[in-house]
């Protein structure tokens, strides 16, 4: 373990900007994916029950 | 074989001639495309010499783009399309005479006028030549690949700006070879390189892009 | 032989529609582990680079970014050359459902390599053969989904995007070396970006821990990508009427 302290760890030696930039926008790129994976299926199963229901009809 | 390939580009060289306003309209695009720079960055002679390769290649693709995307439109509108690949000729030559057409009426015409536009941004008599070289080997890859993307997107809605958001990242070669030519020469360094990978690709695209044409042809008209 | 690639036609979708369903919690909790691991390596376990300091710990994220979005695109090419080859539908659906993750690898790995870059070389953007080549994979991954978006019919989608990727395939290594090649003239431009510092055991441990955790989401995020997938073109079959009635 090399942070002494919080604030050290969050300011990444200077580099704070570049470090959490990077990992911040990669954490929620891949969160967004997650979500609109789950919604996507979701959607599509609703959207073809529907479809399939009015074709029935 | 070598028949069929002669008359696809036979007619459509007749189609060309034709419709005029068609084959204007690309030229002056390209014309007008390359007279906007100057006016936009300014007109130091030395800045315009150095830009002078990139910009008109770049209008060179965005020409050539644009006349690309009614490539098989109209063939494709009244029938005749689907009745040459049904026809026994190879769909191959289709494509390859299809380009070939394309290039003898977009791209030579392009090279002719790039003088003119070459000493508006007085560009030295050998960068000239170079340009109008380069233009010479790169403006068939133009309509090679491109008649890949006019295969592909046949009749599709937005099919112009689509054809360009597919084609244009494959360009990059002929842009950088072709470009990098005409700055070789006003370095000093000579562009047998630049027009030697430039030929080797240009090469290339004529072995592979007719096949791929050929089968997106098929896949857009079944 | 022709037995096989017929089940890999009629049979394949139905089959690894449950197949996936099963393997997906499997992939995508390794995955969320690994990346656990990778992360707790990159912040608490790999020392201070001597030559760049803290911001080195960027390439945790930028280094497996930037193989995934290469070796997805890989991926793709190889189902659209089956599918085209064999015709077999589910390799088409493997090839769509794959895109949009290697396009949000390829974007990640060119924001992570300017926020590197910056602090690094002092630019956050080099016209380098590296650098180029990945924004050019970048277009191709957005012009096959633009494609693809475009054509209502999925047949013909399939195919179309399928040899959009393999001429691609073909190009982006022509690309590399052309602008690599440009940039031995542009000699202004050219910072040598290829001396990496030689590296730590645990900084190459953390690394491949990261590649192996986005490797297990990509497939996690594409099979789920191909149920739905899938489910839609099958929809008239008896098989997905059941999955459809059964919730």
């Amino acid at each position: 373990m090399h942070w002494g302290s919080w604030s050290e760890f969050w300011a990444m030696g200077g580099y704070g900007l570049y470090v959490w930039g990077s990992y911040g926008v990669a954490f929620f790129a891949v969160l967004i994916e997650i979500i609109s994976l789950i919604r996507g299926q979701k959607h599509t199963l609703q959207r073809l029950r529907r479809m399939r229901n009015w074709e029935s009809e | 074989m070598l028949r069929f390939l002669i008359a696809v580009i036979r007619r459509d060289l007749k189609l060309a001639a034709r419709r005029k306003g068609d084959w204007l309209t690309s030229q002056f695009f390209f014309v007008m495309v390359v007279s906007m720079f100057p006016l936009g960055i300014g007109p130091d002679p030395a800045m315009l010499s150095k830009v002078a390769g990139g910009v008109l290649w770049v209008a060179a693709l965005l020409a050539a783009l644009l006349s690309l995307s009614r490539l098989f439109a109209d063939d494709h509108r009244d029938g005749s399309l689907e009745q040459m690949l049904l026809s026994p000729n190879p769909p191959v030559l289709l494509a390859l005479g299809k380009a070939l057409a394309h290039w003898l009426i977009y791209g030579i015409p392009l090279l002719l006028i790039a003088p003119v536009l070459g000493v508006q941004f007085a560009l030295p008599g050998d960068a000239i030549g170079v340009l109008m070289l380069s233009l010479l080997v790169g403006t068939p890859v133009l309509s090679l690949l491109g008649s890949v993307g006019a295969a592909l997107t046949l009749g599709l809605r937005g099919g112009g700006v689509l054809l360009t958001l597919l084609i244009l990242p494959l360009y990059v070669p002929a842009l950088i070879f072709g470009a990098g030519a005409v700055d070789a020469t006003l370095a000093g360094v000579g562009a047998e390189a630049n027009l030697s990978l430039l030929a080797a690709f240009m090469v290339m695209t004529l072995l592979v892009s007719p096949w791929v044409a050929a089968a997106a042809l098929r896949v857009s008209i079944e | 032989m022709s037995s096989s690639i017929a089940w890999f036609k009629f049979a394949a979708p139905m089959t690894f529609y449950g197949l996936a369903g099963r393997l997906i919690p499997w992939f995508a909790w390794s995955a969320g582990l690994l990346a656990a691991i990778g992360v707790y390596i990159a912040f608490f376990v790999a020392p201070t680079d001597f030559q760049q300091g803290e911001a080195y710990r960027v390439i945790f994220i930028h280094v497996p970014a930037a193989w995934m979005s290469m070796f997805l695109y890989l991926v793709m090419a190889f189902w659209s050359a089956v599918g085209l080859a064999w015709n077999t539908r589910l390799s088409f659906m493997m090839s769509r459902a794959l895109a949009p993750t290697g396009a949000l690898f390829a974007f990640l790995s060119l924001w992570t390599g300017a926020l590197w870059g910056k602090p690094m070389w002092g630019a956050w953007w080099v016209w380098d053969a590296r650098l180029t080549s990945s924004l050019i994979l970048f277009f191709l991954y957005v012009g096959i989904m633009a494609l693809w978006s475009a054509i209502d019919d999925p047949r013909r989608g399939d195919k179309a995007g399928a040899l959009l990727t393999l001429i691609g395939a073909i190009n982006v290594p022509i690309i590399y070396f052309s602008v690599k090649w440009w940039n031995t003239l542009h000699q202004g431009a050219s910072i040598s970006l290829m001396k990496a510092p030689t590296m730590a055991a645990t900084m190459v441990t953390g690394m491949l821990i990261m590649t192996f955790a986005a490797w297990f989401y990509a497939i996690a995020a594409a099979m789920i990508r191909v149920r739905g997938i899938i489910l839609e073109r099958e929809r008239h079959t008896e098989w997905a009427a059941e999955i459809l009635e059964g919730k």
